[in-house]
Formats: structure tokens, sequence, C-alpha cells
């Protein structure tokens, strides 16, 4: 990457976009939800009321401004120097996923490897938790009802099973793009969602069942926190990888891409295959092992 | 300049669409979108310093006599978060947004509607730490580390904090992404990775640490989120959580921060030293090495914030190491720099005047850091006001001094008008010598044993705060003369010449007329 | 200050010489001030000390060398004196020397450090244990054992608000004053294990080289030998919210027969103070126990005029909780409000104690129940 583009297929001009009201649109839309967040979690009334103004208004911000490009990018306005820019900028951004999610697992493996058994040493059994026994899965010391922690070959090995095909057909898809057979690119982008869709169904289910039957919740201590806010936030990006694939798809419908240029198709499939080895690492080290 | 590309809607006028208000609200431009950070950042600078001078006001004698502790805890913490957050981070990117498509020949940055957002995020961010004051409860006062679970007892301003923390990390993140596009995809060509100016090395290096750093403290915050409201445990003993855990994902990403802060700093100073040398940088390879080696010994040296925790010995020992190897990269370049100016042709404008004040201070900084990473020598000094003198010299000292140095060597270029240099050296020293009355005292009171964050004091510590707070409003009198010498030059400054310093040579003063126009490089400099 | 040793670094010499400068610029200030860390007062602290000098006169040698060649050059290589720019820009030899050499610098002083923070983290053997809590905004010590064992009380900030608010002219040792001091005999190895019971704080004793957080739910430990006898202060050193410059740790080293005699001493009266649960009191009674009891534990929050801190702090004067049926107050009481600074008072508190408590504020300021309270209903409301 020595050179960047600028050598070979130099371009003589860059793309620099007009300036545009979306941007400002959004940190609005972000404030307001910030705000009405804030008051519906202190209990206030009319945080409903910001909160939901605030997602419409970044769901218009989102439409108009990917409209915009969408538009410029069958408008020839991006070449293959843009298209390079694109790649750096998609790839630094699932990075920064990546390490949103290295949070998170961290927090699971400082429960496992050191707080739990560190609260049943002898001292903590002695001065503060006393008959506290280290296993995991635990909800702490101080936690009193009973739970069953989620199995694994159930439901997720199924979800597995969904994810990892929907990554297989999304590259059949891609495949297909660059051959220029779009019914097979139409057909496998759409199991692609399908499976998504599933997976998503599956997983609230499964919530459903680990609330009313399992009695394994939000609450549950750390595995209960573990649990449910490294799948929830897994199943949200899953969420916002189908709504991408789903926008894809209509593109593809409509007659959009071409077998050299179609940044925003390969973007959505990396970001499919981020969530896809994300839920492995769930996989492994929530439900599994 | 005539086969320009249709957006730029040159048939009009040079700024797109919009004009007014409007114009700076959507502007794609990267000049504008630096000056908006940089002036964000100033005013953010005096709410912070405000909130600074509250402090030292209440510890100009011991008792209570202005404001009640729980007051006096906010304006620490907010005093925190707006000076690194709003303040320090947001005058680097400005620089960036100026700088680096100018240093590198490109038209303007490589996404420039999302730079526009990445700016845009700033102000509601800033509204919310400032509305938090206004909440039942007030802001939170719980230092800018935001531990648990003092967080759990806050109110509603801790949210609004958690909130601001998220914008405030999505434009990090943003704007990083956007900046390492820029420097891997944007060079014009010949401009190759070992030729950029040192400046753009130090924020590409920089932008990795953004976008490595900036989602963990996103998680962090989240976990504090949830732990007030939705039941979880992360940080929670009781339910088999930590408050420790929050404290290691706090610093996994707080001390790569902290070089966050530094590395453009170093950026900036290691064009003006050679500029007023008139004298190449030296060792410009192993400056980039350095740097690098900063950034990778940034992620494994965490846990020297708690010593104190109480991590088994060997947990100690390797951080212990670890962190006192940060002392030879930092080094290598403290070395280089007194090397650059070595056997050169130095004049001391007041960009090298401030950089030669970085130098000096930052260094002396960096020695009580490395006086710090001792553990037994820690162990004394954690939470003592030592601590609070050591990152006031690498931040205010190092990383202000530096953006101070930056402003007044590139308002010429910026602007096209010189600043009074009369008054830029006044400033300098003014702000040179009150910095060190208020700040280096606080070690004398560190090694007494005065903890931080305290409203209220013991006897023996009155004579330094005493001298510490009159060193403090000395300081901020002095930033005032600072915002007048910028804003005279900006009014009524003597037109600057078409390249002010004789020794810089980097695209901007040897391919660009003085002041820059509106849009540069559409068409890519040749470069020999 | 005591010894203040002539290695000090010339850093730190200049930088006294400014402060001087300033502080006689301020004429009328007392310059009786401290600059370096307190006399040592235990081997590891000393150990700490000579470490802390070790790193000082290397920093300030190293310090002094760079700078001599940067204001060499600020001095000799101005252009102003007609000097030319050389257009060397690298060295090789030079920047591996420069490299080399701080390394070796930072094995040496690795070195020294390692010993010390070895011998502090030993703490086993010891010849008393005490579990030191902290509560939001007071210590907890239980001796847990050695001699002693069974010893336990809570040690407050002793100076009076008035002083605090200006009211009354500063004592000697403001703010580093207890009601209850910690006693521990010389010369032996004491360890102290921390928790806390609501937010992080951190016991710190400088003179003996020892700081420990205290995590809530988790204990951690820290040792130390005093070697001398007397009385040693500091101060909680983590952010433990509003009243965190308020909790001071204050240590009594004494012989070891004056704590044997302490032991006896205390172990008489925590018998002699043991209230009677089972006894009726009366409503004047509790009212005046009650009293004492608020003003430990409750003003700093609620303050002495019931009126609180609205919004942070509620006030007691004149709320429905405490005006309404009192089992509701007696709980809140006895088991805090989570996740807000009302504290869990049952572990600190008996039940006389409690009892007396709510007592007090069911029966002053403008609420006048005409309850009174008895230990006996506590009792029965704890879990
Ligand atoms: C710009 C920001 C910045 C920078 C650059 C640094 C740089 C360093 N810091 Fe600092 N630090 C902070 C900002 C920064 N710090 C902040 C904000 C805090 C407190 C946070 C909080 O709690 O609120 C903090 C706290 C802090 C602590 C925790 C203290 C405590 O709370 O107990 C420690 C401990 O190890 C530490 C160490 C270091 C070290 C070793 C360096 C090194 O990088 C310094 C290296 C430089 C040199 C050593 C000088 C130059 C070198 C030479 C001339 C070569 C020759 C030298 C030798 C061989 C010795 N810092
Ligand atoms: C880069 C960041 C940065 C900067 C620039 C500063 C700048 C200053 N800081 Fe800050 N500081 C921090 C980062 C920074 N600080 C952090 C991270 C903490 C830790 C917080 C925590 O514990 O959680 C801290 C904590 C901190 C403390 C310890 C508080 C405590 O423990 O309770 C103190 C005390 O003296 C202090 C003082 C100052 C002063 C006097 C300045 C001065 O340099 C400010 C000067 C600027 C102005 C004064 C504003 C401009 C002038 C005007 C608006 C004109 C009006 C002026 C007059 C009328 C005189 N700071
Ligand atoms: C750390 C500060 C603090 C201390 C010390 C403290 N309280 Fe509180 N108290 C609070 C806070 C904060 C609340 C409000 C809790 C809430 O928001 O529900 C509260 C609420 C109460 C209430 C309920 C009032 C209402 O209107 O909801 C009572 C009764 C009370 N405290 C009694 C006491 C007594 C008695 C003591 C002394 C033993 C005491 N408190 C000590 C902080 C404190
Ligand atoms: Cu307890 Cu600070
Ligand atoms: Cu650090």
């Amino acid at each position: 990457m020595e050179q960047g583009a600028s050598t070979t297929t130099r371009q003589a001009h860059y793309h620099v976009p007009q300036p545009m009201p979306w941007p400002i649109m959004g940190s609005t839309a972000l404030f307001c939800m910030a705000l009405g967040a804030v008051f519906v979690m202190n209990a206030s009334s009319g945080g409903w009321v910001g909160l939901a103004f605030g997602v419409m208004l970044l769901l218009y911000m989102m439409f108009r401004w990917f409209g915009d490009l969408i538009r410029e990018s069958e408008g020839g306005k991006y070449g293959g120097w843009e298209d390079l820019s694109f790649r750096w900028g998609m790839s630094w951004f699932i990075f920064s996923e990546v390490m949103f999610f290295a949070g998170f697992f961290g927090a699971l493996f400082w429960a496992r490897v050191m707080s739990v058994p560190d609260l049943a040493s002898l001292e903590h059994n002695t001065y503060l938790w006393p008959g506290f026994t280290s296993h995991w899965p635990s909800a702490g010391p101080g936690f009193e009802e009973k739970f069953s922690p989620m199995g694994a070959w159930g439901i997720p090995a199924i979800n597995t099973l969904l994810l990892l095909s929907s990554g297989v057909t999304v590259t059949i898809a891609h495949w297909a793009l660059k051959e220029g057979k779009r019914a097979i690119l139409n057909l496998f982008l759409f199991f692609t969602i399908v499976l998504g869709v599933l997976f998503l169904g599956l997983q609230v289910y499964e919530y459903a069942h680990a609330y009313s039957e399992l009695n394994l919740k939000l609450s549950t201590g750390a595995y209960g926190s573990t649990f449910f806010m490294l799948t929830g936030f897994h199943g949200f990006h899953v969420t916002c990888g189908a709504i991408m694939l789903t926008v894809i798809f209509f593109r593809c419908l409509s007659g959009h891409f071409k077998p050299d240029h179609h940044f925003a198709f390969e973007g959505v499939a990396w970001y499919w295959h981020f969530v896809d080895v994300v839920w492995l690492g769930l996989f492994i080290f929530v439900y599994w092992l | 300049m005539s086969a320009v590309i249709d957006t730029h809607g040159h048939a009009h006028d040079h700024h797109g669409g919009y004009g007014g208000v409007m114009r700076w609200i959507t502007t794609t431009n990267h000049k504008d979108i630096g000056t908006l950070y940089l002036w964000f950042s100033f005013i953010m600078f005096m709410v912070g310093g405000v909130m600074a001078l509250a402090i030292r006001l209440e510890l100009f004698s011991p008792g209570i006599q202005f404001f009640n502790p729980d007051l006096f805890n906010q304006f620490t913490t907010m005093h925190g978060l707006i000076m690194v957050f709003g303040a320090i981070m947001p005058a680097f990117v400005g620089f960036a947004n100026w700088q680096i498509p100018m240093m590198i020949g490109a038209p303007d940055m490589a996404f420039a509607r999302l730079n526009n957002w990445s700016f845009w995020l700033l102000p509601f961010a800033a509204s919310l730490l400032v509305i938090s004051f206004f909440t039942p409860g007030g802001a939170p006062g719980v230092g800018w580390t935001l531990y648990a679970p003092l967080t759990v007892q806050m109110g509603v301003g801790m949210d609004l904090t958690i909130f601001a923390v998220h914008l405030l990390g999505m434009s990090s993140i943003l704007g990083s992404i956007n900046i390492i596009t820029t420097i891997l995809n944007m060079r014009a060509p010949g401009m190759n990775l070992m030729r950029m100016p040192l400046f753009c090395w130090t924020w590409l290096i920089t932008a990795y640490l953004l976008v490595a750093a900036m989602p963990v403290l996103a998680g962090a915050v989240t976990m504090s989120l949830t732990d007030r409201h939705f039941g979880t445990s992360f940080f929670n003993a009781a339910g088999g959580g930590d408050p420790v855990l929050y404290q290691h994902i706090f610093w996994f990403f707080g001390h790569p921060e902290v070089y966050i802060i530094a590395l453009p700093a170093f950026g900036v100073v290691s064009q003006v030293i050679p500029a007023f040398s008139r004298k190449p940088l030296f060792g410009y390879a192993s400056m980039v090495y350095a740097t690098s080696a900063i950034a990778i010994l940034s992620f494994i040296v965490w846990a020297h914030h708690m010593y104190t925790v109480g991590m088994p010995v060997q947990g100690q020992l390797f951080f212990m190491y670890a962190t006192t190897l940060i002392a030879i990269p930092t080094g290598v370049k403290v070395f280089n720099w007194v090397a650059t100016m070595w056997q050169g042709s130095l004049t001391f404008e007041t960009p090298m005047l401030f950089a030669i004040g970085f130098l000096f201070l930052f260094t002396l900084g960096g020695f009580t850091g490395l006086v710090l990473s001792l553990v037994p020598i820690d162990i004394q000094l954690h939470d003592t006001y030592y601590v609070v003198a050591h990152f006031h010299y690498v931040m205010v000292a190092g990383a202000l001094f530096a953006a101070f140095a930056g402003i007044y060597f590139w308002l010429p270029k910026w602007t096209g008008r010189m600043y009074d240099e009369t008054l830029g050296k006044w400033h300098f020293w003014l702000t040179m010598i009150f910095f060190n009355i208020t700040f280096f005292v606080q070690h004398f009171l560190g090694l007494a044993g005065m903890p931080r964050r305290i409203p209220d004091y013991p006897l023996m510590f009155e004579s330094w705060n005493k001298v510490s707070s009159i060193g403090a409003f000395g300081f901020g009198l002095a930033q005032l003369l600072f915002l007048y010498v910028v804003l005279k030059a900006i009014r009524s400054g003597a037109k600057a010449p078409e390249r002010p310093w004789e020794g810089a040579d980097s695209l901007e003063w040897t391919h660009l007329p003085t002041p820059v126009p509106y849009h540069t490089f559409e068409t890519p400099p040749v470069l020999k | 200050m005591k010894a203040c040793k002539p290695a000090r670094g010339i850093a730190t010499r200049a930088a006294q010489l400014l402060a001087v400068i300033s502080g006689w610029a301020l004429s009328g200030l007392a310059l009786a001030a401290e600059w370096n860390l307190r006399p040592a007062g235990s081997k590891i602290a000393t150990e700490i000390h000579d470490l802390h000098e070790y790193v000082m006169i290397l920093c300030t040698v190293i310090f002094v060398g760079v700078f001599s060649f940067m204001f060499w050059s600020v001095y000799a290589h101005r252009k102003s004196k007609g000097h030319k720019a050389a257009q060397f820009h690298e060295n090789t030899t030079i920047e591996i020397l420069w490299t080399v050499i701080p390394a070796i610098i930072l094995v040496i002083i690795a070195l020294p450090a390692t010993r010390v923070v070895i011998a502090q983290k030993d703490t086993s053997n010891p010849d008393l244990t005490i579990k030191v809590t902290g509560y939001q905004w007071k210590w907890g010590y239980d001796y847990v054992k050695g001699e002693g064992e069974g010893i336990s009380f809570i040690s407050t900030l002793a100076t009076p608000r008035e002083q605090i608010e200006n009211r009354a002219p500063k004592g000697e040792h403001y703010l580093l004053e207890v009601d209850n001091e910690l006693v521990v005999p010389v010369g032996k190895k004491v360890r102290i294990l921390t928790t806390a019971a609501d937010v992080i704080h951190s016991w710190w004793m400088p003179s003996f080289g020892a700081k420990q957080d205290a995590i809530p739910g988790f204990i951690r430990d820290m040792h130390f030998r005093a070697e001398q006898t007397g009385t040693f202060r500091s101060q909680c050193v983590e952010l433990c919210g509003k009243e965190h410059g308020f909790m001071p740790i204050v240590v009594k080293v004494v012989t070891q027969d004056e704590y044997g005699k302490w032991v006896g001493d205390k172990m008489k009266l925590i018998a002699a103070a043991a209230d009677d649960p089972n006894k009726q009191y009366a409503l004047d009674e509790l009212r005046t126990r009650g009293e004492q009891v608020y003003a430990k534990n409750c003003v700093a929050c609620h303050q002495a005029t019931g009126k609180g801190m609205p919004p942070a702090f509620p006030p007691l004067d004149g709320a429905k909780i405490v005006l309404g049926p009192k089992d509701e107050q007696i709980r809140i009481v006895l088991n805090g409000r989570p996740k807000t600074a009302m504290a869990a008072f049952g572990g600190q508190l008996n039940d006389v104690e409690l009892a007396a408590l709510v007592t007090f504020t069911r029966n002053n300021w403008s609420n006048k129940t005409g309850e009174a309270i008895q230990p006996a209903e506590v009792k029965a409301l704890r879990k």
C-alpha cells in the first residue's frame, strides 16, 4: 500500500462532495435520543417522545444521506480512487467495532477468570461472602434466586449454522455479482437475508425462553450481564447488517452495481462476515466453554 | 484551476450552495472544518479553564469557602473531561484538518461530509456535559475517570455524561477513520510515506490509537449505564462483577488516550523546531519508529494507574517494566529535537519559544512520569497532587504549549496576516512563568501527602496551595492575552509575506500562496 | 520538614528557589511549607525514600545533561550571532547510543525498585491482622487476628463543622483528627485487610509506605511494621463522593505494654457500652442518644438542620417517610436505598442506636410524632 492509489490508476480528480445538511441533522437526532433516553431511564414522562423523534430523525437522515450517496455512485461520481477510500474507511470502521466487542469479551473473561474465583477465595469466604464457591456460570455471591444457564447445543448451535451458511450465501452472491450472474446474485442475497432474519427470530425466542423458563435475566449477576449484553449487542449488529443487506438487495433488484464497481455490496458483505466472526467467539466463550 | 470538477459549484461561489451560518453548518471544506474545530476547542478551553479557576479559588485557603464539596467534585470532573475531550483533542483534530491535506497534496479529506459530522457531534456532546450541571443532583462528581461504583450513586447528570462520552467517542472514531484514509489514499504522486511531514505521521499513528481505544471506552461507559439502570453487575461484587474491571477497561483506553493527546503535539513540535533551526529534522526515520513504538507500548502499560488496587506482584512488575520502556522511544524524540537545534541557525519567534518551552517542560513531566511508573514510589504518590503536577506538565506544558506553537506557526498561512510578535512573546513568557508557579509547587504538595480531588485540606498544605492558586489566575489572564493576539492578527494584522518562516519547507509553504485559497490541490502538486 | 538530604536534585533546588521567590513576593505568606515525602516510620518507607532520591538524582543528571546541549545551541547557534546552519540530519552511531544508554539506565532503576516491590507485597506471617472497611465517610476497624482480636470500632472525623465552615479557628490537626484512632504495637508486623461497604476508598499511611484501595465486595491486603511510637496521620485517597476530603486516618503506634493495656481497656469499654436491646427506653432517653448518633452518621448529608441538601440529599425535616409508618423508615435506615448515597446502616449501628436514631428524627425539628421506637422493633425488621 506504500503508494496508495496514487501511482497506477491515478484519476485526475478526487470527488469532493458538496455541503449537505444531513450531518447536523444526524447530530440533532442523536442529541434528542440521548436526552430522551435520559428522561426515560430516570422515569420522567416525555422521554419516549424525544427518543422516538430522535430515532425517526436519524432514520430519515440516513435515508437521505445514503440516498444522495447512491445517486452519486450510480451517477458515476466514484472512480477507483474514491472506491479505495471507501475500502479503507470500512475496514477501520469494522476494526473499531471489533474493539467495542473486545471490551465486553474482556468483561466476560474478567468475571470468569478473575473476579468470581477471587470472590470465592478463603479470605473472601471468611470475611465477606461465606459459602460462596467458584463456578461458572455464576451470578455472584449476593444473588439468591436460582437460574439455569443457556445450553450451547440447542438454539445457539442452530444459530451458528444459520449464520455460517449466511456467510456462504453472501459469498456466493458476491461471486455471482462479479461474474455478472444477476439472478444468482439476487437469489443468494435473498437467502442471506432470510437466514439473518431466522437467526434473529430464534434469538428473540431464546431470550423469551431465558426470561420465562430459565429465570435468566439481564440482572442475573455477572453471567446474565455478560450473556445478554454480548448477545444483545451482537443481535443489534445482526439487525443492522440485515437492514443493510436489504437495502443492497433492493439496489440489486433495480440493477445497481457492476461486476467491477460495487463497493457498497462488498462493504455490507464484510460487515456481515464480521458479525459472523463475533458470533463464533460468542458461541465458544458464552455458550459452549 | 479551470478544469475543476462540477460539484464544487465554482459557477456561483466558492462554498457550494449554502451561505451565512449554513455555510459553516454544512461545510465539507477541510479548512472550514479545521477552523470550526479550533474555535470550538478554544471555547471549551475557556469553559474548562474557568472550572479550573473555581477549583483553585476554593483551594486558595483551607476550609470550605465558595463551593460545597459536591459542586467541587463536579468541577473537577468536568474540568478534566472538558479539557481532555473538549479542548486538547479537538484542537489537534483542527490542526489535522487544516494541515494534513495541504501537507500531502490532497484536495481535501477523503470523506468530506463525514468530516463535517465528526465536528458537528462535538457541540452536542459538549452541551450534554454542560446541561448536566443544571439537572437535579448536578453534574457527576466522580472524577474524569468515571470510576464505578461511585457512578452508580450519581444522578441524571451521570447519564448525560455517559451519552456525551458516546458522542465524543463517535466523533473521534469517525474523525480518525477519515484521517487514516486521507493519509493512506490521498497523497500526491511522489509523496511517499517516508517523505510525509512528521506531523502527518504522528497523526496517522494517533488515529490508529483512537480507533482502537475509543470503542473500548464506549463499552466501559455503556456497562456503567446498564449497571445504573438495567440491573447488570459488571462492576458489582455481589453479582460476581468487579469495580476494578471498570478501571482495567477504562485505562486500556485511558493510557493510549494520553498519547493521543501527546503524539500530535510531538508532530507540531517536529515541524516547528526544524523551521526555526533552519535545519532538517534530525533522525526522521527514527522519529517514525519511536512514535510507532510509543503507540504499541501504550497498549500494554495501562495498569500503572492501578498499582494500588491490589494486583499480584507479577502484574505490578510487568506493568512497571513495560511503562519504563516508554522512556526509551520518548527519549529518542527528545534527543532528536535537541540534535535538530544543535548547529542550527536559530531564531526565537513565538512558535519556537513555545516549542522550546514544550521540550523543556514536557521532558520534566516525562521524568515525573517515570518516577510514578516505579511501583513503590507510586504507591506513595498515587492519587496525590504529585500526579496532578505530572499530568499538567505533560498535558498543559506539553500538549497545550505545542498547540500554541502550532497556532502561531500556521496563523499567517491560514489568515494571511501576521500576529504581533511582541505580544506573542509576552504571551509565551507569562504562560511559561505562571505555568510553573501553578504546577511546580504541586509536586511538593503531592510528596508531602496532599490527596487529589479534595475541596479542603490540612493546614500544612496551605502555603503551596496559595502559590498554586495565584499562579493559576496569572496563567488564566495570560490566555486572555492570547485571545487578543489572535483576534488582533485576524482583524488588523500586517499582511503576511509569502513564506514568513525561512526554514519551513513542507508543501503548504512551498506550493501554496499565502493565505491559502479556499480550494487547494484540486490537481495534485508536482513533487520532485 | 526534617532532614532534607543534600541529595535533592538541582531541579528541585531551583524550584525551591522559585517557590521562595514567589513566596517572598506574596509577603505575609508563611512559608513553613513541606516539600518532600513525610519522614519515614517504617523500613519500607525508608526504602521508598531512598529509591525516590536515587531516581531523582539520575533524572536530574540526565535532565541537566540533555538541556545543557539544548541551551548551548540556544546560546551559541543563533542566527543573530551569524551562526550558519549545518545540514546533517542523521547519525546512526549516536542514535543507537541514545537508545541503548537509556535502556541501561532503566535497568539500573528497575532493579532496586523490584526489590522494594517484592518486600512490600510480602504480607505473610503477620503478628496482628486488622480489617479496615471504608464507609462513606468513615473507617471501620476490626481486629481479626492477634492480640486484641474482637475489638471493633468506627473512626470518624473529629474536626468540628464550625472549623470547616470557617466559623471557628482551625485547630492544629485540622481534618487529620478522629474520634477513635487505630492503635497498633510498635515493631510488630501488622497486616491490613481492606474492603469497603459502598464505593472504593483507599487507606494510606505515608509514613509507613502503605497504601491500598478498599474495594467494595473484595478483600485486599498490605502490611507495615512501625519502627517508632507516635501518632501518624493521613487521609482517604480515592474519590469516594462528597465527603472524600473528610475521612482521615490516624494511627497511634504504642509500645507493646501500652498496647496490652489499651486492648484490656478497650475490651472492658466495649463490654460496658454494650447496649441492652431488650430494655424499654423512654422517649427522651432515645432522643438524646439519637441526637449523638445522628450527629456522627447523618449530618454530612441530611445536615444538622434536617433540611438536607436537595435535590441530592433529601430533607428529613417534614419528610413524608419520616412522618409516615415507622417500619418503612426503619427499613430505609437499616438497608439503605440501593444506587443512592443513602447507605445501609444496619451493619454499622446496633439496634439501640438505630432505634434512638429513628426516634430522634421523628421527634425533632418540626417532626413531632411523639413515637418512641424500641430496639426490639428494629430487631424485628432486620433481615
Ligand atoms: C500527554 C499526556 C501524558 C503523557 C505523555 C504521559 C507520559 C507518561 N506518564 Fe503519565 N499521566 C497522564 C498523562 C500523560 N502521561 C495523565 C492524564 C495521568 C493521570 C490520569 C488520572 O489519574 O487522572 C497520568 C498518570 C500517570 C501515572 C499514574 C500515576 C498515578 O495515578 O498513580 C503513571 C505511572 O506510571 C504515569 C507514567 C507516565 C510515563 C512513564 C510517561 C512516559 O511516557 C514519559 C516518558 C518521557 C520521559 C522519561 C522523558 C524524556 C526521556 C529522556 C530524556 C530519555 C532518558 C530518560 C531516561 C533513561 C529515564 N502517568
Ligand atoms: C489537557 C488538559 C488540561 C488542561 C489544559 C488543564 C488546565 C488546568 N488545570 Fe487541570 N486537570 C486535567 C486536565 C487539564 N487541566 C485533568 C484530566 C484533571 C483531573 C481531573 C480529575 O481528577 O478527575 C485535572 C485536574 C486539575 C486539578 C486537580 C483538581 C482536584 O484534584 O480536585 C487542578 C488543581 O489545581 C487543576 C488546575 C488546572 C489549571 C489551573 C489549569 C489552567 O491551565 C487553566 C487555564 C485556563 C483558563 C484559566 C481559561 C482561559 C482564561 C479565561 C477564561 C479568562 C478568565 C481568566 C481570569 C479572570 C483569570 N486541574
Ligand atoms: C451518604 C450520604 C447520606 C448519609 C450519611 C445518610 N443519608 Fe439518608 N439519604 C441519603 C440520600 C442520597 C437519600 C435519598 C435516597 C433516594 O433518592 O431515594 C437519603 C434518604 C433518606 C431517607 C428517606 C427520605 C426520603 O424522603 O426519601 C431517610 C429517612 C434517611 N435518608 C435517613 C438517614 C439517617 C437516619 C441517616 C443517618 C444514620 C442517614 N440518612 C444518613 C444520603 C445519606
Ligand atoms: Cu473515602 Cu475518599
Ligand atoms: Cu498512563
